[in-house]
């Protein structure tokens, strides 16, 4: 049987890129093997960790569990895209860091995707929502004790809100 | 000073980057995709083979069974080595296996150019076996009808030890006593850390090659030379940052099938990337361990003599064996010491996948066993269970006779202390006593033992090597290793502070190679802090001794006059700067009379070891009818002596607690009764605890500097997950007046306790 | 990499159709998150498939001239919570979707997949038998509507035709009009979980808030297929709501189901919980809808 390939057009991290792909990647493989971008994790390549987590036309999936073929025409931003001009990690990014949120690291990137997604909401969500908008994602190093507070800061901060330690 | 501080750790900026490489990054997209063929039975003998489809899928280089692997038996626990023959790991695994031992054994390997023709290819194989009977629990493996798995250990019994103290026999005869007998079984649970086990292997200068998620590089090295019967020399193992481990990457995993493998393809780049299922099944679990505890009591609290008999569930294949439940009995004439003790530990093979190193290595079992029985005992005496530890307790000033371990401070006390009081412990005693109705709440606590490292049983040391550069900075390297936990940045801080420069000049190689990194047997015990504070100072003193000599040839001043201070050479009569480091290094390395590349480097033989104790208070409330018992409240307290970095310590500890939450209620890998076959191995149906199965996790510390540590440190990195089981235990018990002595605290079970209770 | 034969992307559901006639060996993915686990697996290796998750046309919720609630087969469960008309008319089914796994599968996941793979433990099922929904399917010889009961046929299979796709679930104003209803889903987590049981009630009280005049209860995972319990229906309607009335009407619904033991959880424990679950779905859906409990 030979190996049936398609030429997928979207839109990666701000950059519109084309390339051919066979049929029966996922977009994790299409991610990870032709553009490299290792951010995007793979855990468990069936939707059940969340280390694979990108955002695509605004809203987080697994990308473990998305045919490549589907980008087509989407828009697809990894934790690659979050960088400042200058290399600069993004407030989200920073706020993993500065609250100890990042210990092995593997789950990070999935985690902060969907942090963007929640902040990029716009809205003051209280712990038990934020836990819930987070629970797509397994950690087995922090407890998620650290990247809720992570999330949390950053949405108070670009919220313009006063962050009261409970 | 740098110890002390919350220094950022090293590692965190690129990791929230994304541009860490883990081993799946760094592996090139030319490597051939290995995919491993399990039985589907749960003991047998494999009888034949036939590869004859498999070969024929396009794409497929090599399929190699049971029947091609060389007879080289090879341990896998990541133990340092012996050399007395007594004391060596039982060398029982071949690299693929025609003595089928569980469901899920490695009978052959497919390599192939896409991992779609492997995966075509495993299942193109057909495997016909010779079936046996099997056995799953432990008490049943020890009957005489039992199947016997492996011919050396009749009766399945891989190791029984035993402790003696005083006259047990004798004690009890003590008329007017209170006996409390109990079961408590804890089940099989798996590490799940993010990043299954991954290795890529190739040939390269004549040496055998693998890059591996391990946690133990160097002795991953001897096992691979060991198992493809090569000298060790020709073995080089490279570590890179690891999605953590938690004890599972605490073994030789594939990386003697990979490595193998690739000599069977010409030296050619081979991948072996588990998946999430085989994680469950072909790596390795924790121990499952029932315990069966008597004690007998006066009606005053004084513990008389206390009976112990462990039976712990090694699975198919030896692994670390009897280490982890002989460790657990270890603690048990120590917590509560008593004058007359029988403690008898058997580790039994069963069919069950192969039980190895997990955080907290036998003691989280130990723990769930005999705190849940104290709370058995002093209810029965009707005592408190708080007021029954501080009397019954490991007073200060105890010493053990083995270890030489001392209790130099009141760690318990203190511990309880706090978490009390965080909690509010006695007035919600009070509050919930006699509570009717479905909805209960209760307050729980339970302490732990644990001690760092493996001295006196094995070898414990380290080794470190200090390399200066021309500004004055230094490479770092040891060979202990970063799983995730933040190693590296207090190695760095232990280090700054030991040589006399600020944190930054201190540049932490953080990738082990065993043909570079000096010897260091890796990440285990929760000895990495501890047995590296030893080689750091060591280190640092030859490495700095050999800096204030070159400043003495370029001040003139006597050494006994100078220090390393801030990265300055300063003369200590009037603490006046003479150079900096940078000044120095300059001329060390570019001086035409005296060129000298400075460099130090020490191995740090340990003889001592640390007690490392704490406790968990837990609230929770408990909705009969609905069979569920909520997480309201959770503090651990820990006494690891001085903290070297408080923020990623309190960050230790939260991984740890959500590790024993899950532990405590939800946690439990399942097997099939009829074919040996686990059947929730995935992250689906295998609960660990998600975002929403947490309430906050407060932690404190009791800080007492441990004294045998040149920095004051001990163990932290298992001990958190050791107590918070028995403590959700006992605050259940609290709540509803339930014993549940069978973990996970599920709805299945509490369901079947509810009901032969009468509460359903 | 998954192990398909050949993927067929449809472009609309007339090509679909053609596609899936073309092949008629193919199997139709939606979203995937049943779909693409089940070939990793092995279930479905070699397969090949028609994808039909490009067809918008069948996304989103609308409200038809005669009051029917029209929910798009690839609706996602996101979608749906979020949907005005669904939290206006039917908030449980919105709430009840939002217990699906996690927020990333929520995203993926259709509610046309949800019912197509005829599993028992669906999060939408239940709600949807209880909400009397239709089920639109597509095929060669055009559209039928059959009801949510009558599409599942037994575990894992559905009254799909050959060539035909599920194209909306229909909840016509009859069966919404009047009721409040509450979802609990019942599980080992609180998130990326699968029920042990799901229970479904909707009710609707007289005007007075003192009768139920009619209740709907339905299950997952208490058979083989999600399923209603008349006998307890027919307890519950016509009663004056009181503490009574739900516990018998509770320990009615066990008449009806067929929990059986397996490694999930034991026959007894999920009849004790199908009992409990009705009490307190009951109870809620009777404070939604306004009624107080004597």
């Amino acid at each position: 049987m030979s190996v049936q390939y398609k030429l997928v057009t979207c839109t990666i991290n701000g950059v519109e890129r084309s390339g051919m792909v066979d049929v029966r990647a996922s977009l994790t493989d299409m991610l990870r093997n032709d553009y490299r971008l290792t951010s995007v994790k793979k855990g468990c390549e069936v939707g059940e960790c969340g280390a694979c987590n990108v955002i695509i036309d605004g809203e987080c999936f697994n990308s473990c569990i998305y045919l490549a073929v589907w980008a087509e025409g989407k828009n697809i931003r990894t934790l690659e895209s979050l960088l400042g001009p200058n290399g600069e990690l993004s407030d989200i990014q920073q706020a993993f860091v500065d609250e100890t949120a990042i210990q092995c690291g593997f789950c990070s990137p999935g985690f902060i995707m969907t942090a963007v997604e929640i902040l990029e909401a716009g809205k003051l969500y209280t712990d038990d929502e934020l836990r819930k908008l987070l629970s797509g994602h397994l950690c087995r190093c922090t407890g998620y004790e650290n990247i809720l507070r992570a999330v949390k800061k950053t949405m108070y901060k670009r919220l313009g809100v006063e962050w009261t330690e409970e | 000073m740098n110890v002390g501080k919350n220094i950022t750790r090293m590692d965190a900026a690129e990791k929230a980057a994304g541009r860490t490489k883990y081993t799946d990054d760094l592996c090139d997209k030319s490597a051939l995709i290995i995919k491993i063929k399990h039985s589907t039975i749960a003991h047998g003998r494999v009888i034949s083979m036939d590869t004859k489809e498999a070969e024929k899928i396009p794409g497929v280089i090599k399929v190699v069974t049971c029947f091609d692997v060389p007879k080289n038996y090879f341990p896998t626990a990541g133990h340092p080595w012996s050399t007395e023959e007594s004391h060596q790991d039982v060398c029982d695994r071949l690299l693929l296996s025609e003595h089928v031992c569980y469901y899920g054994d490695d009978v052959a390997a497919v390599v192939a150019e896409t991992e779609i023709a492997a995966v075509q290819a495993v299942r193109a194989i057909q495997v016909e076996y010779e079936e046996y009977p099997f056995v799953l629990d432990v008490q049943e493996a020890m009957k005489p009808e039992a199947p016997c798995i492996h011919e050396k250990y009749p009766g399945n019994i891989l190791a029984h030890t035993n402790i003696r103290n005083g006259n047990y026999q004798k004690a009890i005869k003590e008329p007017g006593l209170i006996k409390v007998e109990g079961w408590y079984d804890t089940p099989s649970v798996q590490h799940c850390h993010i990043e299954n086990f991954i290795c890529f292997a190739e040939e390269k200068e004549g040496k055998i090659v693998v890059t591996s998620s391990t946690q133990i590089p160097h002795i991953v090295r001897r096992i691979v030379g060991q198992a493809l019967g090569i000298d060790w020399g020709k073995v080089r193992i490279i570590k890179p940052y690891i999605g953590g481990g938690f004890g599972n990457k605490q073994d030789a995993l594939y990386e003697p099938l990979c490595a193998y493998l690739s000599t069977q393809v010409g030296g050619r780049l081979v991948k072996l990337d588990v998946s999430r299922e085989e994680t469950f099944v072909n790596n390795r679990t924790r121990h499952a361990i029932r315990s069966h505890i008597i004690t007998y009591l006066r009606k005053d609290g004084t513990i008389v003599a206390n009976k112990l008999e462990a039976f712990s569930n090694q699975g198919a294949y030896a692994s670390h064996g009897h280490a982890i439940v002989a460790k657990g009995m270890g603690c048990f004439p120590q917590l509560y010491p008593c004058p007359n003790i029988e403690a008898d530990a058997y580790t039994i093979f069963t069919n069950r996948p192969v039980a190895g190193a997990m955080r907290g290595y036998g003691i989280p079992q130990a723990m769930f066993a005999v705190e849940s029985h104290t709370d058995d005992i002093a209810k029965a005496v009707g005592m408190e269970p708080v007021e029954f530890r501080r009397k019954n307790l490991m007073p200060v000033g105890f010493v053990d006779g083995f270890s030489k371990n001392e209790n130099y401070y009141d760690t318990f006390n203190q511990c309880m202390n706090k978490g009390m009081e965080y909690i509010d412990y006695d007035r919600k005693k009070k509050k919930y006593a006699n509570q009717t109705g479905n909805i209960r709440r209760g307050v729980g606590l339970a302490v732990f033992w644990y001690n760092t490292a493996v001295y006196p049983i094995a070898l414990e040391s380290s080794s470190c090597r200090m390399v200066l550069n021309q500004d004055g900075t230094l490479q770092l390297q040891l060979g202990e290793t970063e799983i995730g936990q933040g190693a590296d940045t207090a190695f760095a801080q232990m280090a700054a502070d030991a040589i006399g420069v600020p944190f930054e000049s201190v540049h932490m190689v953080s990738c082990q190679d065993t043909d570079v990194t000096p010897f260091g047997t890796g990440a285990y015990a929760s000895r990495q802090t501890y047995v590296a504070s030893f080689s750091i100072q060591k280190t640092a003193e030859a490495f700095k001794k050999r800096i204030l000599e070159h400043a003495h040839e370029y001040t003139g001043m006597p050494v006994s006059n100078l220090n390393l201070v801030d990265g300055n050479i300063v003369r200590t009569s009037d603490n006046r700067v003479l150079m900096s480091m940078k000044e120095l290094a300059m001329e060390a390395l570019y001086s035409r009379n005296h060129s000298e590349h400075i460099t130090a480097e020490e191995t740090a033989d340990i003889k001592s070891n640390a007690y490392s104790f704490g406790c968990t208070v837990a609230e929770v409330e408990v909705d009969i009818a609905l069979c569920k018992a909520k997480l309201l409240n959770i503090i651990n307290v820990h006494d690891c002596g001085r903290l070297i970095n408080p923020a990623l310590a309190k960050a230790q500890v939260e991984g740890g607690m959500s590790m024993g939450i899950g532990y405590a209620l939800s946690e439990q890998l399942i097997f099939d009764e009829k074919t040996g076959r686990a059947l929730n191995n995935n992250l689906l149906d295998y609960k660990l605890s998600t975002f929403m199965d947490h309430p906050h996790l407060e932690v404190q510390f009791a800080e007492n500097p441990e004294p045998t540590s040149p920095f004051g440190t001990k163990a932290l990195g298992e001990p958190p997950v050791c107590s918070v089981a028995p403590a959700i235990r006992n605050a259940v018990l609290d709540a509803t007046g339930v014993a549940v002595n069978q973990l996970p605290l599920n709805p299945h079970n509490l369901f079947k306790r509810f009901y032969e209770e009468g509460l359903l | 990499m998954y192990d398909m034969k050949a993927l067929y992307e449809a472009g609309s559901v007339a090509e679909a159709i053609e596609l899936l006639q073309e092949h008629p060996q193919a199997q139709i993915i939606a979203g995937g998150s049943d779909v693409l686990v089940q070939m990793r697996e092995g279930k479905r290796a070699g397969a090949e498939l028609v994808s039909i998750y490009g067809l918008d046309e069948l996304r989103g919720v609308t409200l038809e001239a005669d009051g029917t609630i029209r929910i798009g087969s690839l609706t996602s469960f996101s979608h749906i919570t979020k949907d005005p008309i669904i939290q206006k008319y039917i908030n449980v089914l919105g709430e009840a979707v939002d217990m699906v796994g996690g927020p990333q599968i929520r995203n993926i996941g259709t509610i046309g997949g949800n019912t197509c793979n005829g599993v028992t433990s669906a999060d939408s099922a239940s709600t949807l038998f209880a909400w009397d929904a239709i089920v639109e399917l597509t095929g060669p010889d055009g559209v039928r509507r059959i009801s949510i009961k009558d599409f599942y046929i037994k575990a894992g299979v559905v009254d799909l035709k050959p060539a035909e796709i599920q194209t909306a679930i229909l909840i016509p104003k009859k069966s919404y009009e009047g009721y409040q209803g509450h979802y609990i889903k019942y599980a080992m987590r609180n998130a990326m979980d699968i029920a042990t049981t799901g229970c479904s009630v909707n009710v609707r009280l007289s005007d007075d808030k003192k009768i139920i005049e009619d209740v709907r209860i339905a299950y997952g995972v208490a058979g083989p297929i999600p399923m209603r319990a008349p006998a307890a229906e027919k307890m519950g309607n016509g009663k004056v709501v009181s503490r009574e009335v739900i516990e018998d009407f509770s320990k009615a619904v066990l008449e009806d189901l067929h929990a059986r033991t397996s490694w999930r959880a034991t026959k007894e424990f999920r009849e004790h919980l199908a009992v409990e679950l009705a009490k307190r779905a009951l109870t809620e859906s009777v404070h939604l809808a306004g009624g107080e409990i004597a």
